[in-house]
């Protein structure tokens, strides 16, 4: 990618006979806001940490704006971290803490200062610089952590799930705030998290991580429409899994049988799964399924569960034949459990995946 | 047929009384015949007086076996401390192939006999030709401090999270200046701490001491010495309230500070 600004290049991490993350090879634009999203365990803090310096790759080559930093300290990378734990320096006061990483940036003291009050505003805790390290709270210390890395107008914030530790309503606070502030900044953030609606929320691309692998890289929206496969499909919300057969494609249409689940049509399928025989995963999205009642066509099915939450209800159909239940988001709630339903979808709403 | 708690515990209170009192009364005698104006150690005392005190001040090879201790307990809490600082962050910081071997092994002078681990540093410094003196003193010492130290470093070590000294050296600092302006503070309180411990081992230790000092006496020497003069049984006695107040006025320091360390632990892993 030409318009790379941290290029990951082949990258694999072994720890003895694991592989932490195998061959990343992908690359991050200027002042985007990239996230690396998946279960713990996926290899996504071990990319982190590599592209801060604290692990080195067992092969390949990590550049960032154009220099290899591949076998450089942190303290020589263009990197700044804000770490899950924080890591507030509990024997300096706040501002101390902030302007830890601007002795060495050759500015006078009182420039120093000065960037530290501009921090300081920026995170919103104005005359909290004197204030002690333990006696800040937990959304605090996590802005402290962010400022202190910032204030040295790295090129590129890291961020080890910086929000894991707060409660949902902060959390949502801030990740509108730290959205806000990377907007304003305009400096390039690497996210790490496992939530997969924070990712959707803030990001502007995610790198969905599975097993040290990368599985796919794209816009929110992308990756929830049209993920490649049925991991990424699984992560990302919820998703009916329809196994199946392509039968044929005529125009932009192709038809699929599903065995019990009748025979299903897919728009816009990628070419390479379209031949005749092929083995497929049909996959829907609880919302996009229309419900109606019994009778009409589509696919049938009894209402087993119904959860009422507002806005709409989440519904598990049991079809007969089928051994998992299908899941509905629907908008009205007429419908409960035990009535016969029938489920039916748009060709456009079907993703078409590979099967393994 | 009433059972009642309190009555069942007097047996226990009583057995907790006959044993602080076992273990502190000869403690208590030495400072009580030191200031006892007689010569034999018996009741009923005499009368008081500080005369043995005078005496033992006046003592000029008293003088250099107590400076030769103190000497000898400054260089021996200096530099095992130091060796602990460095082991206790190996220990917890850097995942060692057999780190718990490693452990072990420095820890094993603890456990064998001072009078086995004197023996043989004796034989292994003549076999080396080296001359006893003062030097030899030490080194037997810090056998026997570095595991003091090792042990309330790494739990100092092991309260604070690792992540502080990646976020310094992720903010411009290297190794060096990152040990000095994040670790360093953060185990101020242990190393305190492990100066005063291994400082008091060294101090009080006498076998490793009797077999390695050559003619340069310690303290614990010295007053082993006066013991064949039965008339000097008194200044010994007055030597010994001296050092046990000391002693425990600095053991006392160091578990204070050490608990300024756990309050400090609290506040980092928040």
């Amino acid at each position: 990618m030409d318009d790379a600004y941290i290029r990951i290049e082949n990258i694999t991490k072994r720890f003895g006979a694991v592989k932490a993350v195998d061959r990343a090879d992908f690359g991050i634009r200027r002042g985007e806001f990239f996230s690396l999203l998946g279960p713990s365990g996926c290899g996504k803090t071990t990319l982190l940490r590599m592209i801060a310096g604290f692990e080195y790759p067992s092969e390949g080559e990590i550049y960032i704006d154009g220099a290899a930093v591949t076998d450089l300290p942190p303290n020589k990378r263009p990197s700044n971290m804000v770490f899950q734990s924080y890591a507030i320096f509990p024997h300096l006061n706040v501002a101390d803490n902030i302007g830890y990483g601007l002795r060495r940036s050759g500015l006078s003291k009182a420039e120093r200062n000065a960037r530290i009050e501009e921090a300081l505003a920026m995170i919103r805790l104005p005359d909290m610089g004197n204030r002690r390290a333990d006696q800040l709270s937990g959304g605090q210390r996590q802005r402290v952590a962010l400022a202190r890395a910032l204030v040295n107008r790295p090129k590129v914030l890291l961020l080890d799930e910086p929000l894991g530790a707060l409660d949902k309503r902060l959390r949502e606070a801030m990740q509108i705030e730290l959205r806000q502030i990377q907007k304003n900044v305009g400096i390039t953030f690497v996210f790490v998290t496992h939530d997969q609606e924070e990712a959707l929320s803030m990001s502007d691309r995610i790198a969905v991580m599975s097993n040290g692998q990368v599985l796919q890289i794209a816009d929110p929206r992308t990756l929830y429409d049209r993920p490649n496969c049925r991991e990424v499909a699984d992560f990302i919300g919820t998703m009916n899994f329809f196994e199946g057969k392509v039968i044929g494609t005529g125009g932009d249409i192709t038809e699929i049988d599903a065995g019990i689940a009748g025979r299903l049509s897919a728009k816009n399928v990628a070419v390479e799964l379209t031949a005749p025989g092929n083995d497929v995963l049909v996959a829907v999205r609880p919302e996009k399924i229309v419900l109606k009642t019994a009778g009409a066509a589509g696919l049938v099915g009894k209402i087993s569960t119904s959860a009422y939450l507002g806005e709409r209800s989440h519904l598990q159909i049991l079809v007969p034949g089928l051994k998992d239940p299908v899941s509905v988001a629907a908008q009205t709630t007429r419908e409960h459990a035990g009535a016969d339903v029938s489920l039916s979808w748009p060709a456009e709403a079907a993703i078409v995946l590979p099967r393994h | 047929m009433r059972r009642r708690g309190p009555k069942r515990n007097l047996g226990l209170v009583f057995y907790a009384v006959l044993y602080l009192a076992f273990l502190y009364l000869p403690v208590l005698f030495l400072p009580l015949f030191s200031f006892n104006d007689s010569a034999f150690i018996a009741f009923p005392l005499v009368g008081f007086t500080t005369k043995w005190y005078g005496q033992m001040l006046a003592d000029s090879a008293m003088h250099t076996a107590l400076w030769n201790s103190l000497k000898v307990g400054a260089a021996v809490a200096l530099a095992s401390t130091a060796l602990g600082l460095l082991a206790a962050k190996a220990l917890t910081r850097y995942r060692l192939p057999g780190g718990a071997a490693v452990l072990g092994f420095t820890s094993l002078p603890l456990f064998i006999p001072d009078i086995v681990l004197g023996i043989s540093l004796l034989i292994l410094l003549n076999t080396m030709g080296m001359q006893l003196s003062l030097i030899s003193v030490m080194l037997g010492h810090i056998l026997i401090c570095a595991p003091f130290a090792i042990t309330v470093l790494m739990s100092r070590f092991d309260g604070f999270d690792k992540s502080l000294e990646e976020a310094s050296l992720d903010l411009g600092e290297n190794a060096w200046t990152t040990f000095w302006r994040v670790t360093f503070p953060l185990v101020l309180p242990g190393i305190i701490s492990s100066l005063l411990l291994t400082f008091i081992v060294s101090f009080d230790e006498f076998l490793i001491a009797y077999f390695l000092a050559g003619t340069e006496a310690t303290l614990p020497i010295y007053i082993w010495g006066q013991l064949r003069f039965p008339y000097k049984l008194p200044v010994v006695l007055a030597l010994g309230a001296v050092i046990l107040v000391v002693s425990c006025v600095l053991v006392v320091l160091a578990e204070w500070v050490r608990g300024l360390g756990q309050g400090g632990k609290r506040m980092v892993g928040a």
